[in-house]
């Protein structure tokens, strides 16, 4: 066998988590978005380098998830009837801000149905329940970080914000990563969807860049022929520092 | 070195129940039990403690349609996951405000100190995190106990420049284990929240 020339890199035990952008997020007080402006803090947050309560997070292993958990389309209605409306697929991957994948994240999922309107008793839009639609799920990340879910294409629907505002159609994401420093819950939106640039929630983000990478593209590679169209949505995690790299040749 | 941004939040919605406790919003039989419902599973090594609290706004009105996660180490300073924790206790809670006054509660157990990465200890503490419709990014703070001695030597606490506002970090203690930790978004008591 070839002796092993190349160095390899060890990786000594990582840093804290690199400290949110705030570029990267939305503002917390938006007076479009009229439920902000009573729910912002005012001063400005505090930091510390991050230490084991924000380093550690609950694990949940894949055998807490249900075989239908991760398929709207069937995990609420009766035996053998599927959600009403137009079939998707959305999967991609989740990863930290250094690239390296997120394994065994909880990604927890919820939305409106085809017609836009969820399944909660506060909720006032008139388009009608689906019998067979809940509109919860979840998954867990495999080793590469990658995940994948079956629903149906919600619907935008109105909300009482201003006098006539609709959010886009999304979905909602709430993900777990390996720290709690990860913890992040976000929406998901379509791409050509006209709403996206009118919604208030939206335009908390200032920075345009960062509304578009929660734009799903079509993906029609993934796409099912006569069953589900497919979306692609990935996702970035804040990401712990290497503190020190050690080179080194093997067998050394 | 940041080789991509983090992905932006927005906020989890009124109907953050449905994704996150869905037995509670009424959706049952999608999954057996609401994730965070139980943070002691057995018999738990430790006191017992209740934490409770409310999350106002800046009018000083109760959010009912919010979602407190709260997660902290055993008795002993472990966290769920590392060597010798306790196998009886998640470390891991979550519940959603009342639909009538808005509160929270959390059946756990005093936490017990943990390492500063430096050296030295925290404080026992939970960290507690928010979500709600109107909060566009989760909201990080921590409980600390008002009675606990040592928070005089906590690192974080140390760290805070205005020394009036770090009783806005203190859980009170409110009759025989149990703990009022209320959480003011806005206003002269706004809780001080971290971004880390
Ligand atoms: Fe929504």
């Amino acid at each position: 066998m070839p002796r092993q020339k190349d160095p390899i890199m060890t990786e000594i035990p990582k840093g804290g988590y690199a400290g949110r952008q705030p570029q990267n997020h939305p503002v917390a007080l938006h007076p479009p978005y009229r439920t902000s402006v009573k729910r912002s803090p005012q001063a400005a947050p505090i930091s510390f380098p991050t230490t084991l309560s924000e380093e550690t997070a609950p694990v949940f292993g894949h055998s807490m998830l249900g075989a239908l958990d991760g398929d709207l389309l069937h995990n609420f209605g009766p035996q053998d009837q599927s959600a009403i409306g137009p079939r998707i697929i959305v999967h991609g991957r989740v990863q930290d801000q250094f690239g390296r994948p997120v394994a065994g994240a909880l990604i927890e999922v919820w939305q409106a149905n085809a017609g836009g309107r969820y399944r909660h008793k506060k909720e006032g839009y008139i388009a009608p329940l689906d019998p067979n639609f809940g509109g919860c799920g979840r998954v867990i990340t495999g080793a590469d970080g990658s995940y994948e879910f079956r629903t149906v294409l919600p619907g935008p629907y109105p909300w009482p914000n201003g006098p006539n505002d609709w959010r886009p159609a999304h979905i909602h994401f709430s993900i777990f990563g390996a720290g709690f420093a990860q913890r992040l819950i976000t929406q998901m939106y379509f791409e050509g969807d006209p709403l996206i640039w009118r919604c208030p929630i939206v335009g908390t983000i200032a920075d345009t860049s960062a509304v578009e990478r929660l734009i799903a593209p079509l993906d029609m590679e993934r796409t099912v022929p006569m069953d589900a169209r497919a979306y692609r949505f990935d996702i970035t995690l804040r990401g712990r520092r290497q503190t020190m790299f050690e080179n080194r040749m093997e067998g050394l | 070195m940041t080789d991509r941004p983090e992905s932006a939040s927005q906020t989890a919605g009124p109907y953050v129940h449905i994704g996150c406790t869905p037995n509670f919003a009424g959706i049952e039989g999608v999954y057996p039990e609401d994730l965070g419902a139980r943070m002691i599973t057995g018999e738990v090594t430790g006191r017992r403690i209740t934490l409770v609290g409310q999350v106002l706004d800046g009018t000083g009105t109760p959010l009912r349609d919010a979602m407190v996660e709260a997660w902290q180490a055993d008795a002993a300073g472990r966290y769920a996951g590392q060597e010798g924790h306790d196998a009886h206790f998640t470390g891991f809670g979550r519940c959603p405000t009342s639909e009538t006054d808005g509160s929270f509660r959390f059946e756990t157990v005093m936490p017990g100190a943990v390492a500063w990465p430096k050296g030295g200890l925290q404080a026992p503490h939970v960290t507690l995190w928010i979500v709600a419709r109107g909060i566009n990014l989760g909201l990080h703070t921590r409980a600390y106990f008002a009675d606990a001695p040592e928070n005089d030597s906590d690192p974080v606490l140390g760290r805070i420049e205005h020394k009036v506002r770090i009783k806005t970090l203190m859980a009170q203690p409110e009759g025989d284990d149990v703990y009022r930790f209320n959480i003011h978004l806005q206003g002269p008591e706004e809780t001080i929240f971290f971004d880390c």
